[in-house]
């Protein structure tokens, strides 16, 4: 017997779709998505994909998630895209894109940087695909930061 | 106006110190150092012997008053953040040189400080007045620094000195050959960076080979970063400079080091007319001289005197 799991559309929100599989609960803490966050959020993992085979998908109401946020969601999942919806319609689509810059997003992976050790926010700048901490200047790939 | 690190110094940059330097050591010969006013707050959170004295006797020199800060002994060890720790002695100084084993501490105290940060070490990433006074003692002694052919000798991992020197080097155009024994050879982002940004010449080999060398740039490879004390004594003895890695080596090359020096240089060496380490040192004074001058300079222009502030 198949077996069908029914996900209700949203009318005003963010629907994250072609998400790395796996990833769906990173693109949620990523977005700052909690038990806090008071309107309803589905995660949908292991989901079909005629392009990656199995995908997750993240569907929040209540926001609209911005273009910065999008691109930091490159960090973990680069092909997701990003639906906005307003009035249960599709009104804007837009791809992840690794961000040129990220303040107070992610952490850097060199144990001797002093970001590990004060209460600091982090900052990376985008170097030849890598990321650049600007603290320890070492330079790390895009998935090592989160 | 800090200073942190070589990535973030152009060439330009780089010249306007040694012509300060240069300009600090005709005052120094000529015994009339111009005074300065200022309060200078040393903040070593790990031990140093040689950039602590020469960043104080250079202050010294200048007229500047110091204030040392010992991290052993402070209220760190009561639990107090980096952020109080700075802000305070901010606080208290007119210029701030740190040194501390993380990585990034130098940028970070620069974020938290008005005054001006000068960047001691900072882990093994940077050392950039001790580039600065390497990069000045070549010019001084060789000359034009892009038509030198440099090789760094020893634990190239872990020596900031090394790392901050290659990018002042590569800087310049110089060609640089990188000599370490397998597992402590320089990190491999700094190769690419330095390459990337400067388009270097960079050469690396686990051999010793002089020949051919203008500067050899030693420093030291420490036994503990092995695991296997064997292996650590047979590394050690083949990165000692022995007098015999001097024969064949052209008669104006000069073996430099950032000092202390313990055992990777022996006696022999330290008495032929290669061995150059000590009057390198000697360059420190000029060069922070130059530092800080330029630094108060930058902090007069910018914020109102202490003695201003209370008057009337």
């Amino acid at each position: 017997m198949r077996m069908a799991i029914t996900v209700d559309t949203i009318n005003q929100g963010t629907v994250v779709d072609h998400i790395q599989q796996g990833m769906g609960i990173r693109v949620m803490d990523l977005l700052g998505i909690d038990k806090s966050y008071p309107h309803r959020v589905a995660l949908v993992m292991n989901v079909g994909s005629k392009r990656t085979g199995k995908k997750d998908i993240v569907k929040i109401e209540g926001i609209l998630v911005s273009e910065e946020k999008t691109n930091v969601i490159a960090l973990v999942s680069p092909n997701a895209t990003i639906n906005h919806i307003q009035d249960g319609k599709v009104v804007k689509k837009s791809h992840a894109e690794l961000p040129e810059k990220m303040e107070g997003v992610g952490k850097c992976p060199n144990p001797k940087c002093i970001t590990n050790h004060e209460r600091v926010s982090t900052e990376f700048t985008l170097d030849g695909g890598e990321y650049r901490c600007r603290h320890c200047e070492r330079k790390f790939k895009a998935e090592e930061l989160v | 106006m800090d200073l942190i690190s070589f990535r973030d110094l152009t060439k330009e940059e780089v010249e306007d110190y040694f012509a300060r330097a240069e300009k600090m050591d005709k005052q120094l010969e000529a015994g009339e150092v111009e005074k300065l006013d200022g309060i200078v707050a040393t903040m070593f959170f790990e031990p140093s012997t040689r950039t602590k004295l020469s960043f104080q006797s250079a202050a010294e020199r200048l007229g500047l008053q110091v204030v040392d800060f010992v991290g052993a002994t402070s209220s760190l060890k009561k639990g107090e953040s980096f952020e109080d720790t700075i802000k305070t002695v901010d606080g208290y100084a007119d210029i701030i040189v740190i040194r501390h084993p993380l990585e990034g501490s130098a940028r970070l105290a620069a974020e938290f400080a008005e005054a001006p940060v000068a960047n001691g070490g900072d882990g093994g990433n940077q050392h950039p007045s001790q580039t600065l006074l390497d990069l000045y003692t070549l010019k001084k002694m060789k000359g034009d620094i892009g038509k030198l052919n440099v090789h760094l000798v020893g634990d190239l991992k872990h020596a900031r000195t090394m790392r901050s020197l290659l990018y002042g080097l590569a800087m310049f155009g110089a060609k640089v050959k990188l000599v370490a024994p397998m597992g402590l050879e320089m990190a491999p982002d700094a190769i690419a960076d330095v390459k990337k940004l400067f388009n270097a010449e960079i050469e690396e080999s686990d051999e010793i080979d002089f020949k051919g060398a203008d500067v050899v740039y030693v420093c030291r490879i420490q036994e503990e970063r092995f695991e296997d004390k064997y292996e650590a004594l047979s590394v050690k003895k083949k990165f000692t400079i022995k007098p015999e890695y001097l024969e064949g080596v052209k008669d104006d090359m000069i073996i430099l080091h950032p000092l202390p020096k313990i055992d990777e240089i022996p006696p022999e060496v330290d008495k032929s007319k290669h061995a150059r380490y000590f009057e390198q040192a000697k360059n420190g004074i000029p060069m922070r001289m130059a530092i800080m001058k330029k630094m108060l300079n930058k902090v007069q222009q910018k914020k109102p005197k202490v003695s201003k502030m209370f008057e009337g």
